[in-house]
């Protein structure tokens, strides 16, 4: 067995994110995705927006720069997470086919063993 | 014998990775089973079956290699090797099991498409690395590094080596087929080059699609697919002239169409196109079948071959497509017809910039008397053509063209 981390990007100036009947919704696609895939699953969190993120670079020079917001600036903005763990890429692929993603979509990436 | 190593090599190959579940490995230990057979078969004769033993030494040596990290590793326990007889049982079910299983495996959509090509040339067709080096026309050393890229990936995110399950079935077929038929229109019609067509692309296409037929009896894609690539291979020998000029599908001789391929072509169309709804690759032979059973260019009928592509465009709708119904509305309807119906898609950026849409606005310029306009379009064309055949086609028709406006 081996261990993938999905991580859910989504465009989240989709006004879909400001009505408050969606997000109810996709609470209970996501209570649905752990139920079927409960077995598989090790970990998983919904991430505050970018607006709360702070990020910080290291140059080569050794300095530190702290800055306010996304690491990347992109349409689509990590989300939050599910650490799976499954046999092969097939079945990983097959349950991130199931994580609710209704603005964007997910990237598998396999975890390396420690 | 070059071409006997190749297939046999694929096989060995296909058979190790059961064991080994990783390519790397496993072609290690094919590496390893040639040579013991250079110095065994000299002493004792070359076996009935070469391939069955090659693959029973790879297994074992794969096997052992296993047996011994286990042990190393001290994480599993001892494993007794079951392989001691030479002669290997391997049943003919096994070894087509293998190759699918390993035709799927690198044709796995989560590798770029141009990795799943590169590695199915390599691993299931056999091809050496430079071999599949100059069908990308790319250095040897890009393409070891791009195939080295392809196997990391498929060994750490643990892409299976399985057929995948019947609900996923029908998609990764697809993507087979997807890679086959890049392989057959690469070479049929080459990008760039000194010649019209690459048969060693078009001859690794049909073999893979052949093999494919074998393993997926049933699956109306592949049927499809095959169709395809017989049908407009038929036309082979007859798509340049002995001088290597370009010849237009309305003065080829269509005597010498390969009729062998014509009848099995069509023959796999019918059959293909009784599934619902038809996949495209059979509605793409099924415009080959209708040019192929036309006894000659002006008795085809184009009123069906714009029907097929309307259809073709609903399930497939892809500029070249758009670009190809547009030019059968012209052979259908007249230049007129055509000209409108191509200029219907002049805002498409991919048909801007692509070769045979300006030599058919060009052709039809031509025939309704649109000289000046004509000529331009040919020297555009001209401007985007790669391949050679193809440049001295266009350069011929403008010399003509400039010859009549100047008898005017």
């Amino acid at each position: 067995m081996s261990e993938y981390l999905i991580m859910i990007y989504q465009d989240y100036s989709d006004p879909m994110w400001s009505d408050p009947a969606h997000g109810e919704k996709l609470m209970k696609e996501h209570m649905a995705f752990g139920e079927k895939h409960g077995g598989s699953l090790r970990g998983g969190n919904a991430l505050h927006a970018t607006s709360s993120a702070t990020s910080i670079r290291h140059d080569k020079s050794g300095k530190v720069a702290v800055t306010d917001g996304a690491f990347v600036e992109t349409k689509e903005a990590l989300g939050g997470y599910y650490l799976i763990e499954a046999a092969d890429l097939d079945e990983a692929l097959a349950i991130a086919k199931d994580v609710p993603s209704p603005t964007g979509g997910v990237e598998v990436r396999p975890i390396r063993p420690t | 014998m070059a071409e006997a190593h190749r297939s046999e090599w694929a096989y060995v190959l296909s058979a190790t990775v059961r064991v080994t579940r990783d390519i790397d490995v496993a072609e290690e230990c094919v590496q390893e089973a040639y040579v013991r057979a250079l110095t065994d078969w000299t002493l004792n004769g070359v076996p009935t079956r070469p391939g069955a033993w090659l693959t029973t030494v790879a297994r074992r040596l794969a096997i052992d290699q296993q047996r011994r990290r286990a042990n190393h590793e001290r994480l599993l326990p001892m494993v007794e090797s079951e392989h001691d007889g030479v002669d290997a049982r391997l049943d003919s079910e096994e070894i087509d099991d293998d190759r699918l299983r390993l035709i799927f495996t690198c044709c796995h959509p989560a590798l770029d498409l141009e990795s799943q090509v590169a590695l199915t040339l390599r691993f299931v067709c056999g091809l050496t690395t430079p071999e599949v080096a100059r069908a990308f026309l790319i250095k040897e050393t890009a393409m070891a590094a791009r195939l080295t890229r392809a196997k990391r990936k498929i060994s750490i995110s643990r892409i299976p080596y399985h057929v995948p399950a019947p609900k996923e079935l029908p998609e990764r077929i697809d993507a087979v087929l997807e890679v086959v038929h890049l392989v057959f229109s690469t070479g049929h019609t080459a990008p760039s080059g000194a010649s019209l067509v690459r048969t060693d692309l078009t001859s690794r296409a049909l073999q893979l699609a052949r093999m494919l037929r074998e393993l997926l009896p049933t699956d109306p894609g592949v049927a499809g697919l095959l169709a395809h690539i017989l049908l407009s291979d038929s036309r082979r020998d007859t798509r340049t002239s002995k001088e290597g000029t370009l010849v237009l599908l309305a003065d080829q001789d269509r005597s010498r169409w390969d009729h062998e391929a014509i009848e099995e072509g069509i023959a796999l169309v019918r059959e293909s196109l009784t599934h619902r709804p038809p996949s495209r690759y059979a509605l793409m032979a099924a415009i080959g079948a209708v040019h192929a059973e036309a006894p000659s260019f002006s008795e085809t009928d184009w009123k069906e071959i714009v029907a097929i592509y309307d259809v073709l465009l609903l399930t497939w709708p892809s500029p070249v497509v758009a670009l190809n119904r547009a030019v059968a509305v012209g052979f259908s309807e007249g230049p007129a017809a055509g000209l409108t119906a191509l200029e219907e898609l002049s805002g498409d950026p991919f048909l801007a910039q692509y070769t045979y849409y300006e030599c058919a606005r060009a052709d039809f310029l031509y025939r309704i008397g649109r000289t000046d306009q004509a000529l331009a379009s040919y020297e555009f064309a001209l401007e985007l053509s790669e391949n050679e055949v193809e440049r001295a086609f266009i350069e011929h028709r403008c010399r003509s063209i400039q010859k009549e406006v100047n008898a005017q």
